[in-house]
């Protein structure tokens, strides 16, 4: 190709760049600063723009878009508000490791500084909620960083990346560079193999375990299925016990036999019980996160601590291990994989039968019981109805945050990897609607739901009429209690059961509000309704908005109360309004 | 340190810290792009780890590179996730905390210098002592007129300061230092 054939607009060459890494699906809103990459974007029928109705709505799309299919999310806003509105889903990919590329419109160059209208500092804002971030002054550099925005939203720890594009550089015409002629430019090269040494320690203190427990986390979906496999293999060999963070659900299937459930504030007993009196702890792809370890000082106090993890700064950051081992999850599980099989030790796992009692003991205190009602419906009734009834099909969740997130997490199971979207770092409400439309545009004949909370949905409800648009089918599951449901909680336990400000006292009505969209609106009231309602939900092939009336003071346990250790949970037989109100001391009181 | 500025930003860090906190001197290579050094500064105010001198400028004009050389505070553990997190940045070639690799080496600090213009202004035998010190600390005099002096002084931190205390009776009137700039002794590079 001779160098005036490769000669296009800034505008077309950002469609073309998208287009060569491999881009199918672009979220946006359009506005001043992008107009000639969305005249560009008229005049072709490769990339499909979707249009959302709020900033932050693209976004979380994109995040649910990526996460369901381990490609990078494409957002495209404008400058200034534009820019501002996409701050909070950056920061959401940032702690959650999801690869997005966010392109950004800017003031053409010579008003860069002069308070332009809808000008703001695009890279300036955004620099500490994404993995990097560029200012394109030169259109012949423009393609160049396109592709290295791409490089380095998906190697490495996964995460988002700005690129900032003034409009006089959308209008001027420059050189376009394909993929494979751009050298990774920086010296960013994530390292992904496993120190061999480090992996044979691991294995040498596996192997001699006696109350062994594997921990993993949103690595092991972000390493790819093939890691997921692997893990799956490394249980059954080993015969260890496993348990996941909220973000790691579905590496590991909840049906399978070594499955202990989630851990950590609102995880199970048996979990959390394991993980306090375990000898060695496998981190895997996971980052000791301060709702997995609860009190530091107290965290598993007797146990030597793998921790795999491609981040390094997330080895030694709040826990330190014994054994680190840098590099990609499923590269590394290949290794251990490996080795173990070649070890002696592989025949028997009758060494663990004393552990494995004593988790059958914790596990029969049944920590996720909770009192079942005929006249009202229990949120976690309708988790477990909603599960039975969806379990066969090809199902996604994505959820918004608070007390129906975590009910979604204990009493949902999942199987499979990339089935389960949800804001777990930076617990963003709002992000369930517009994730499952992004996970409905990727999968179309899915069977999509945000599990949502009354409050939560009203966060992002702007994007039914998104969904509505592109006849995607999303089902948005509320359990609506009337309350902010964990404020409320945690009202409750720590500041004397006032209730300042969480309970919402003009709630819209839900199902004329779905119809006012254009989607379909119903209402269950009463758990002997809640089987057929849920029928009706998937059986309609519009966005729906299921307005499930739940028992409105029902709490989410078990917890572990801030300030204090795994050992130390509050069960739900235990959790009388006096256990609730004493349960965290004046220095727990200062914690998130 | 007080709970609140605990550099690890979690409230979970009820644990007291035992151990002590250092100073260390880090040598951070970067692209000289525009930035740059917002990045590695804002890293350091949004975890809250300290500053206490920053030096900055290109080494390497053909590779584009620059050097910056910053002296922080914080426990062995805290120093460990700065460098780790300095080494997430992308434009960010390399780290190494100089106090660390001088101790491998043998000595006790890098080779740490700084350099500061020190504005002297006064009459009499004030005059006279401030030229008769300077004179002592090797500092030269770059500008004067019959009623001040500007020096020049290059040496140790604690050189500058004990320069700059025994200046200020005889009329100290402003003073610019450049931060230090630091590398290890021996034959090795960085």
């Amino acid at each position: 190709m001779s160098a005036t054939e490769n000669q296009m607009t800034g505008a077309e060459i950002v469609l073309q760049a998208l287009k060569d890494n491999g881009v199918e699906h672009i979220f946006g809103y359009p506005g001043g600063a992008v107009l000639p990459i969305y005249d560009e974007i008229f005049q072709q029928d490769e990339i499909q723009h979707i249009l959302v109705r709020h900033e932050q709505g693209a976004g979380h799309a994109a995040e649910g878009y990526a996460r369901s299919t381990g490609k990078v999310g494409v957002m495209l806003v404008t400058s200034g508000p534009g820019a501002t509105n996409a701050v909070t889903p950056l920061q959401d990919a940032l702690m959650d490791s999801i690869p997005l590329v966010c392109i950004t419109g800017q003031v053409p160059t010579s008003l860069i500084g002069s308070d332009a209208f809808q000008e703001c500092d695009t890279v300036g804002i955004t620099r500490p909620c994404t993995k990097h971030n560029w200012l394109v002054k030169d259109v012949n550099q423009l393609a160049g960083i396109i592709h290295e925005a791409f490089r380095v939203a998906k190697s490495g720890r996964p995460g988002p990346v700005v690129v900032d594009i003034p409009k006089d550089i959308q209008f001027a015409t420059g050189t376009y560079v394909p993929p494979a002629m751009v050298p990774a430019k920086h010296n960013y090269q994530p390292k992904v193999q496993g120190d061999l040494d480090r992996i044979r320690e691991a294995v040498a203190l596996m192997q001699g375990a006696r109350r062994p427990i594997i921990y993993s986390g949103g690595g092991v979906i972000n390493s790819g299925p093939e890691a997921a496999q692997l893990l799956r293999e490394l249980v059954d060999l080993t015969g260890f016990p496993i348990t996941s963070t909220l973000m790691g659900l579905g590496a590991y299937p909840a049906s399978g036999k070594s499955w202990l459930g989630m851990l950590g504030m609102h995880g199970t007993y048996e979990a959390n019980m394991a993980m306090h009196d375990c000898d060695v702890m496998v981190c895997i792809g996971a980052r000791f996160d301060d709702r997995i370890t609860g009190r530091l000082n107290a965290f598993s106090p007797n146990s030597k601590k793998i921790h795999i993890d491609i981040d390094p700064s997330s080895i030694n950051k709040n826990v330190r291990v014994d054994v680190p081992i840098l590099g990609d999850v499923g590269r590394v599980l290949e290794d251990m994989v490996r080795l173990w099989r070649a070890g002696a030790q592989t025949a028997g796992k009758e060494h663990l039968s004393d552990w494995w009692a004593s988790i059958a003991k914790w596990r029969a205190r049944n920590s996720l019981a909770y009192k079942p009602s005929d006249d009202v419906i229990m949120p976690q009734y309708a988790i477990q109805r909603l599960y039975e009834l969806t379990k066969d099909r090809d199902t996604y969740i994505t959820t918004e945050v608070g007390q129906h997130q975590m009910w979604a997490a204990q009493f949902f199971g999942f199987e499979q990897p990339n089935r389960w979207m949800t804001s777990g770092g930076l617990g963003t409400m709002g992000y369930g609607l517009p994730a499952a439309f992004g996970v409905q545009i990727a999968h179309p004949d899915a069977l999509v739901i945000d599990i949502a909370g009354d409050a939560s949905i009203q966060m992002c409800i702007q994007e039914m009429s998104a969904a509505v648009q592109y006849e995607a089918p999303i089902k948005i599951f509320i359990l609506n209690n009337q309350y902010m449901g964990m404020v409320r909680q945690w009202q409750q336990l720590l500041h004397g059961n006032r209730l300042s400000h969480s309970y919402t006292e003009a709630m819209p009505d839900f199902v004329k509000l779905a119809e006012a969209y254009g989607a379909v609106g119903l209402r269950c009231e009463k758990p002997g309704d809640l089987d057929g309602a849920i029928q009706e939900m998937i059986s309609v092939k519009k966005p729906v908005i299921f307005d499930c009336r739940v028992a409105n003071l029902a709490n989410c346990f078990p917890m572990i109360p801030s300030g204090k250790a795994h050992n130390e949970m509050l069960l739900p037989d235990e959790a009388t309004d006096e256990a609730v109100a004493n349960a965290i001391d004046a220095k727990g009181r200062q914690l998130v | 340190m007080s709970a609140h500025l605990q550099p690890t930003g979690s409230a979970y860090f009820i644990a007291a810290e035992t151990q002590v906190s250092e100073s260390h001197t880090l040598s951070v290579l970067v692209d000289n792009e525009p930035g740059v050094l917002a990045r590695v500064i804002g890293l350091f105010s949004g975890r809250g780890y300290n500053i206490e001198s920053l030096t900055v400028s290109e080494t390497e004009h053909q590779a584009h590179l620059s050097r910056i050389t910053i002296v922080t505070r914080g426990t062995p553990h805290v120093l460990e996730q700065i460098k780790a997190q300095l080494e997430r940045i992308v434009p960010v070639h390399r780290v190494v905390d100089l106090t660390v690799r001088a101790r491998d080496l043998g000595h006790e600090r890098p080779l740490e210098r700084e350099l500061a213009l020190v504005k002297v202004s006064g009459t009499g035998d004030h005059r006279v002592e401030a030229l008769r010190l300077a004179d002592a600390f090797r500092a030269s005099v770059i500008d004067a007129n019959t009623e001040h002096f500007v020096f020049e002084i290059t040496g140790k931190v604690s050189k500058i300061d004990q320069f700059i205390a025994i200046m200020k009776p005889l009329g100290l009137i402003e003073v610019c230092r450049t931060g230090i700039a630091a590398m290890n002794r021996g034959p090795q590079g960085m």
